[in-house]
């Protein structure tokens, strides 16, 4: 009688040519963050890789807008906040008192939940990150705004009234409307803290897109509480729980066969 | 706190769907070859009615599974129960139509004695029926080790299966007469030979469920 086998089915090797591995934009080790007495983030450590998309994922008050607050910067305006551990970006400790906060988020535009822009026209608003860079020549802002309402996939809505007031778009091409602000100034790296969460589904879907579009020239860094949202855009998803990463790893390995029990409880909604 | 509840009981009443299913047809294979055994042509007519019960049912397993990918968009163990769900139902109503195909076998044969010892026949169907039992449990219990015996039950199939058709095709040089009996004596066989590997599928199935990969019985 034959030899019963019982065999894993072997994948195909992936070939990865030399020299085309992906370049780390952030490299986040060993990093500890605490609200006062309270400690929010444990020992993270996580790489971000160049035209990725990373999305972020874990119920409340794991940690997950805290992290992406401090990928540039902006949790030191919350008061009695420390850290210890190193963030890099593009090689550079983002800690380090000679890196300029304003040089660093030049590089790291972010978009938040709730669309933002400012109380002025649509153009300003695109113009206004170039401006404050000292660009004044109108030929160069209107490219510039231009270029970026389109790379936001909202040109075609307001081409014709550029100089409407920002607050007569409704929400989801205001957060477009904040998306190009955001590339106005030619950023590396684009934050979203739930760019969705107050979005129509047509809305978000049309962010979910432009996601897809953004991230052939971008680096992008996703929080979302939707994770059908997370396994439709992302490269790779990060699963904090109390303010711990527990599992990091490819989307479609993470949303098919997680290694960990607990992201596997809380992606089938078991917790949460 | 576990959330999610009327999506488990549903996946609960996807299992109990295969459970009936599952049961459904172990007693039509039971009955195919005690009608074979005993020339019950009756028997065996009123098997082959009831198969269309167990088609019924797989379309409602099918349709059940879709509708919950569809209204719960499940992901990772939820989404495989799912979808082993669905592969389980089709090997199961294969599985049902060989059983069908046996008994067709059997009305040919008639009331005609056998003219062969039929002891090999009987044995291979013995153990494909106990492969789907055990198919059929390891995948109520989530249990890989069961389903591991498959892959050896299946070998021993197959041997019986070879020597089974050694034997008809010798009768059949003996005798012209016996042709038309052998002819349906050894597609009986190739059936059981058949149901076996479909409930080796059954296995790979409990394989992929549990542990998230593909994994390949006795390749």
């Amino acid at each position: 009688m034959e030899l019963t086998v019982i065999k894993e089915k072997v994948e195909p090797q992936k070939i990865v040519e030399v020299g085309t591995e992906k370049a780390v934009v952030y490299r986040t080790n060993q990093l500890n963050l605490w609200y006062g007495e309270h400690h929010a983030l444990k020992e993270i450590n996580l790489d971000i890789y160049e035209n990725e998309v990373m999305a972020i994922i874990g119920p409340s008050g794991c940690g997950k807008s805290t992290y992406i607050k401090t990928l540039n910067r902006m949790i030191e305006l919350v008061p009695n906040v420390r850290t210890s551990g190193e963030i890099t970006y593009r090689g550079r400790n983002i800690f380090d008192p000679s890196y300029r906060v304003e040089e660093l988020r030049t590089q790291v535009g972010m978009v938040f939940q709730k669309p933002n822009p400012f109380p002025k026209s649509i153009y300003d608003n695109v113009a206004y990150g170039p401006r404050i860079h000292g660009i004044r020549d109108k030929k160069i802002l209107d490219e510039i705004v231009e270029k970026s309402l389109r790379g936001a996939a909202i040109w075609d809505e307001v081409k014709d009234r550029l100089h409407d007031h920002a607050y007569g778009l409704s929400g989801g091409q205001q957060q477009r409307l904040c998306i190009a602000r955001c590339l106005a100034i030619e950023p590396d790296v684009i934050l979203m803290d739930e760019p969705t969460s107050a979005l129509d589904p047509i809305s978000t879907l049309k962010i979910e897109e432009l996601v897809q579009e953004l991230k052939k020239r971008y680096s992008i860094i996703i929080v979302t509480h939707n994770m059908q949202q997370a396994a439709r855009i992302s490269d790779k998803t990060a699963f904090f729980l109390n303010g711990e990463v527990i599992e990091c790893s490819d989307t479609d390995q993470l949303f098919s066969n997680p290694a960990d029990k607990r992201t596997e409880d809380y992606i089938t909604g078991r917790f949460g | 706190m576990i959330v999610r509840e009327k999506f488990q009981y549903d996946l609960h009443t996807l299992r109990q769907k295969l459970l009936k299913i599952g049961h459904l047809t172990e007693t039509a294979l039971r009955e195919a070859l005690e009608a074979l055994q005993t020339k019950n042509v009756d028997q065996a007519l009123a098997m082959i009615e009831r198969d269309s019960d167990i088609d019924v049912l797989e379309e409602e397993i099918n349709d059940f599974a879709i509708l919950l990918i569809a209204k719960q968009q499940p992901v990772a163990i939820d989404l495989r129960r799912i979808i082993v769900a669905i592969k389980i139902a089709t090997d199961i109503e294969r599985i049902a139509d060989f059983a069908v195909n046996i008994a067709k076998a059997s009305i040919r044969i008639g009331d005609q004695p056998f003219l062969i010892n039929v002891e090999k026949l009987v044995r291979m169907h013995h153990i494909a029926l106990e492969m789907v039992s055990l198919g059929l449990k390891s995948y109520y219990e989530e249990d890989v080790a069961l389903a591991r015996q498959l892959a050896e039950m299946d070998d021993e199939v197959d041997h019986l299966y070879g020597q089974m058709m050694k034997e008809l095709l010798q009768m059949t040089q003996t005798s012209k007469e016996a042709l038309s009996q052998m002819t349906q004596l050894s597609l009986v066989a190739r059936y059981i030979e058949r149901i076996a590997d479909h409930a080796t599928n059954l296995a790979e199935h409990v394989f992929y469920l549990v542990k998230g990969r593909h994994y390949t019985l006795n390749d």
